[in-house]
């Protein structure tokens, strides 16, 4: 088979192709881009058709993919390009200064300056940093710095092979998903690691579906589905079966995954192992955020080292269960957090969602029957398998059960990952973070697609039903505080602009109206209309995008600014 | 094929056949409509191989496929046929049944080993022996080809080995199993039904059967001749001899279609009188004494084409045609009346049902029928009748009413234009996707993917010529020479290089090819000219 560069005289004569090697192999699309674009910092045209032939699919279909992504360039770009957080989260600590000096010295955001770049970015998932830069590095590795004030961005452009620079979280000894800190096979195994997989392998799939069930477990990543029902369907589905583990932590506010990516890496590969063997999946995939470089090198050493140890792989721990993960890079789209859209782009597609039904239980991953999960759902899954689902079931609430992390973020004393029992109410999170650093205006829960809640609405209990009960959401367990001297307004309109910019395009209600949404929010802002003027048409698009948005991104797009318009949190004083 | 002049298969059937055998074929460029269909199957998960010299878009769809060399079809065909009697996977209930003179095919092919067909092909046994499994254990089917097969001095040998294949196979008159021959335009399987054939009448009725001839001559009131006339290059033929004078063509563009073509420019002018009916005026229109404007067949025209599948379908006219051009009927009318014989007025649903009374084949297909149905394949002996979606259904009777389809054993020779140390470069030629025969209806529009006239080599090729891509060289083959510059792809190896069809104004790639012909089927060898190329020294 002939692929570029020197030929055989076989190749002559003949060649293996056609449309079942080219739909078998049109998956590798992004990882391609992803090794150009880390080669060189941008896909040049050569390179694109280089690689559209070697896959092989059209130029146009694969440029199509490349320009999809953020992380992806398709014109040159510089070789070391910053992205700088100016999300809310950064918002409320000031990065508005720093991003000022950036622009004194670097010239504005998306310029390029000899071989530098910098430019404004959303949420990159550090919000209790206060300020966070994810830095692409062409012929070296892509590093985070957090806090990044505008000196160590600065400093880091100009280093040949910059490394990351981020305080890690501290354990939290006597929490269920917090207290470890394994970063080595060793370190994970003293720690009771593996166990929960050996307990499970001699348990038996049924059993292990037996106990998920009673443990109660529900999705932690917005949906609040049950665990259970989504495996035991999975499971009664023909092979072959996939698990994804979602890892494309996104929503604004949130960064617990992250966390627990870098601080239990191990802990994930167990449990997607365990998910795998109770639904009898061929194969697992962790999609891990493109801006998670350190997250992903901990994930793909835990895997190598877990199946070197036998742990992963071929005939798991003598069982005769085989199964093995493979790690995906996102690549700067917080619309393949959406899980139909995650497949697309697993696959090599534009990562933009299907319509639903068929639901990813039937039909998720390469058309097959997929189990796909967030990070923080299966990780509660080998506690589950080793203390049995009823010990789980006595957390939280009848109907919420277990422990549940919230990124407490914004204005508050301690910002950081929490763990709590479901139950909990925003008030008590807030405290458990010491607390708001001024007079408490609002609180955003669940993140640019959750809403502003303030009053007694912070004393309901974080539950799935009470939260549904109220109107709210925990979302993702974004709880971002926000005190009076905040410009809600600029933070509103964040939000807004959050969602213009990450709007897939797909569905022609999302890609014009949240456009629309930011601008009618802009002129609030600059004063050339009042709330009041504007008031009817949010209002509109808050309808349409709910009614005519094929997933949650259009869906809950406009909750957050009803939800500030509602409780006056804009438009009258300012 | 097998007594009958169309493919025996509907498009449907390719899209939920098993495997799929692309043989001679460009589809994808030369047949886009046709490779439509043949990507839902392979999209339903049919096996395909494409066999080609030139690993080409289409082959690009396939599974395998397989570079054999030019003109090598019949040994690798036979040693299939080997392969699969050997390895005891042809269908031998079938054969019994429904054929007869296997045991002499079987002794024909004998001689044929995978090593053999490696040797004369080119292509790795291993992947020979793979057709030959795959083909012969699919639960159906299709064998497709096109003009790779039959632009060859030995076309019909080359068609009875792919026939043989599916009768060893048992892969014919079954649905989704078939032999698809695909047509070049939209109505060249009508052209065929209506009889411009020269041993046919119309509904493939011989000439020199009295009874059919007895019938059109009643219908006719005139004379019709018992001999089968002239393919058109035993006519070129007829005029170098003197024996044609005079010529009236229709929609025909020899002067640039035909292989040899200073050869052919210079019959037509020797003819004492020249009359051309086209809706352009074309090289060949351009030596013409009369010129007769003709309506396009689409659009300005009222009657029927016929496509691969063997499906009648109504074309309608919704323009006037411009200027002085008239439909071809009209024009035909109107030189009767000149001549002496009042037709009437032109009226194509007339002119069918006339056809509809004399071939049986046609005879269920009113126009209103044809209509309600979207199309009908014939046979369609009767208007309760729904058309014939695949041919030879006959086969599979038991037991036979009719005469079982006989085998014709076929030995491999190499082409007619040998490859020696003048010659060495062996040039095949084809279709593009935007390019349409002549380029007389193609030429006139713009496309983003055209390349012109352009010798496409290899890289590689073009190392050992010491040219690069966009360079100028000169291509000579024993019977012409041209000037064309070089566009380097990677569908070829070395020894083996390719020219379109499409540019003859430009670069005339018939004064390079060999006027060696079929007798049996009129066509010459486009597919294999020997050729040398020299570098252009630059001034």
């Amino acid at each position: 088979m002939w692929e570029g560069g020197e030929r055989s005289a076989l190749d002559d004569h003949l060649a293996h192709g056609g449309y079942r090697y080219a739909t078998d192999r049109r998956n590798l699309l992004l990882p391609a881009l992803h090794a150009v674009q880390s080669a060189i910092g941008w896909v040049s045209h050569g390179a694109l058709n280089y690689i559209a032939e070697r896959i092989p699919v059209s130029p146009a279909e694969a440029f199509g993919v490349a320009e999809f992504y953020e992380l992806i360039a398709t014109e040159p770009r510089p070789a070391r390009v910053a992205y700088v957080c100016d999300d809310i989260a950064c918002r409320t600590q000031g990065v508005e200064a720093d991003l000022r000096i950036l622009e004194d010295r670097l010239g504005p955001p998306g310029a390029a300056v000899g071989d530098v770049m910098w430019m404004r970015s959303p949420c990159l998932g550090q919000c209790d940093k206060g300020s966070a830069a994810f830095v692409q590095v062409a012929g070296g590795h892509d590093v985070v710095v957090a806090p990044a004030p505008a000196e160590a961005v600065i400093e880091i452009l100009r280093t040949e092979s910059p490394r990351s620079s981020v305080p890690e979280q501290p354990p939290v000894p006597g929490t269920s998903l917090l207290s470890r800190q394994a970063t080595s096979l060793r370190d994970h195994l003293v720690g009771e690691g593996y166990v929960a997989l050996r307990t499970a392998l001699r348990m038996g799939a049924d059993a292990v579906l037996d106990e998920i069930e009673a443990s109660g477990l529900r999705g932690r990543g917005g949906a609040s589905f049950p665990a259970s029902v989504k495996w035991r369907a999975v499971a009664a589905e023909p092979a072959p079966r996939f698990v994804v583990c979602n890892a494309d932590e996104s929503e604004p506010g949130t960064f617990k995954d992250r966390v627990l990516m870098e601080t239990d890496p191990y802990g994930l590969v167990e449990a997607i192992t365990i998910a795998g063997f109770a639904v009898n999946a061929a194969r697992g995939y962790i999609y891990i955020r493109g801006e998670y470089p350190v997250a992903q090198r901990r994930i793909e050493a835990a895997i190598a080292e877990s199946r070197k140890a036998g742990l992963l792989g071929g005939d798991i721990a003598g069982s005769e269960f085989s199964f093995d993960i493979e790690v995906r890079r996102g690549a700067g789209a917080y619309i393949c957090g959406e899980e139909t859209a995650l497949f697309n782009s697993i696959e090599g597609f534009r990562g933009e969602p299907r319509q639903k039904p068929p639901f990813p239980t039937q039909s998720g991953l390469f058309g097959r029957p997929t189990v796909v999960n967030n990070v923080e759902t299966l990780m509660n899954v080998p506690a589950i398998v080793q203390d049995g689902g009823e010990a789980f079931a006595e957390i939280g609430t009848a109907e919420s059960t277990g422990p549940k992390l919230f990124c407490v973020s914004g204005n508050v004393r301690r910002p950081g990952v929490y763990e709590a029992p479901l139950g909990v109410t925003t008030r008590e999170v807030l405290e458990i973070a010491g607390g708001a650093t001024g007079d408490l205006r609002a609180v955003l829960l669940g993140g640019a697609a959750g809403s502003f809640i303030s009053g007694s609405t912070l004393d309901i209990p974080l539950t799935f039903e009470d939260t549904r009960a109220a109107g709210i959401s925990l979302g993702s367990g974004v709880v971002m505080a926000f005190t009076t001297d905040v410009d809600m307004l600029t933070i509103t309109r964040r939000i807004a602009h959050f969602f213009a910019e990450e709007s897939c395009g797909l569905c022609v209600p999302c890609r014009v109206g949240t456009v629309r949404q930011e601008e009618a929010l802009g002129r609030v802002q600059s004063g050339t209309a009042t709330l009041a003027d504007e008031a009817e048409r949010l209002s509109e698009l808050d309808t349409v995008l709910r009614d005519a948005s094929i997933c949650g991104l259009g869906q809950l797009s406009t909750v957050a600014v009803q939800s500030a318009i509602e409780l006056r949190l804009i438009g009258e004083s300012r | 094929m097998l007594g009958a002049g169309g493919g025996t298969s509907s498009y449907e059937e390719i899209e939920t056949t098993d495997c799929i055998v692309l043989w001679g074929s460009n589809a994808r460029s030369a047949h886009p409509i046709f490779f439509h269909h043949l990507i839902k199957g392979v999209r339903n998960g049919a096996t395909m191989y494409a066999i080609d010299p030139r690993r080409t878009d289409s082959a690009e769809w396939a599974d395998t496929w397989l570079g054999i060399d030019v003109g090598s079809d019949i040994a690798l065909a036979n040693a299939v046929a080997r392969e699969i009697i050997h390895a005891g996977l042809a269908d031998t209930a079938f054969i019994e049944r429904a054929t007869s003179g296997f045991d002499a095919f079987a002794e024909a092919v004998e001689p044929y080993t995978l090593e053999l067909a490696e040797t004369i092909t080119g292509v790795p046994s291993s992947a020979i022996r793979s057709l030959a499994h795959d083909y012969a254990t699919a639960e159906t089917a299709q064998l497709c080809w096109t003009l790779g097969i039959t632009e060859h001095h030995n076309a019909t040998d080359n068609v009875f080995a792919l026939i043989n294949l599916a009768l060893l196979t048992g892969h014919v008159g079954r649905y989704g199993s078939g032999l698809v021959p695909i047509r070049g335009q939209n109505n060249v399987q009508g052209g065929g039904d209506m009889g411009a054939l020269p041993n046919k009448l119309p509904g493939f009725q011989d000439v020199t059967n009295d009874e059919h001839r007895a019938k059109f001559e009643a219908e006719w009131g005139a004379e019709v001749p018992p001999e089968p006339g002239w393919h058109v290059t035993e006519m070129l033929e007829a005029m170098g001899r003197g024996d044609i004078t005079a010529m009236y063509i229709i929609g025909e563009n020899p002067a640039q279609s035909e292989a040899d073509s200073t050869h052919t420019v210079a019959l037509l002018e020797g003819l004492d009188h020249l009359v051309v009916q086209d809706m352009f005026l074309t090289r060949t229109a351009q030596l013409a004494d009369v010129v007769f404007p003709a309506a396009a067949g689409w659009a300005e025209t009222d009657g029927t084409v016929t496509s691969s599948e063997r499906r009648v379908q109504r074309v309608r006219a919704a323009l006037e045609p411009p200027g002085e051009a008239k439909d071809d009927i009209a024009i035909l009318f109107d030189l009767a009346a000149t001549l002496g014989h009042d037709w009437g007025t032109p009226d194509a649903e007339a002119i069918w049902d006339e056809l509809r009374r004399l071939s049986p084949m046609h005879a269920g297909m009113s126009y209103a029928r044809l209509d309600d149905l979207g199309g009908i394949q014939w046979p369609c002996p009767d208007e309760n009748h729904p058309g014939t979606p695949f041919l030879h259904a006959w086969l599979w009777d038991d037991p036979m009413v009719r005469d079982p389809a006989p085998f014709t054993p076929v030995e491999w020779v190499p082409p007619v234009d040998p490859l020696d140390e003048d010659y060495p470069i062996r040039l095949t030629t084809g279709r593009r996707l935007d390019g349409y025969n002549t380029g007389v209806q193609s030429g006139g529009y713009r496309s983003p993917i055209r390349h012109g006239a352009v010798i496409d080599m290899t890289p590689e090729q073009a190392r050992d010529l010491g040219v690069d891509d966009g360079d100028e060289v000169r291509v000579t083959s024993r019977r012409g020479s041209v000037v064309v510059p070089v566009r380097l792809t990677q569908g070829l190896r070395k020894g083996l290089v390719f020219m379109a069809i499409h540019n003859p104004d430009d670069v005339d790639v018939n004064t390079l090819t060999i006027d060696a012909w079929d007798p049996r089927s009129g066509t010459a060898e486009f597919k294999a000219t020997a050729v040398r190329i020299e570098q252009l020294t630059t001034t």
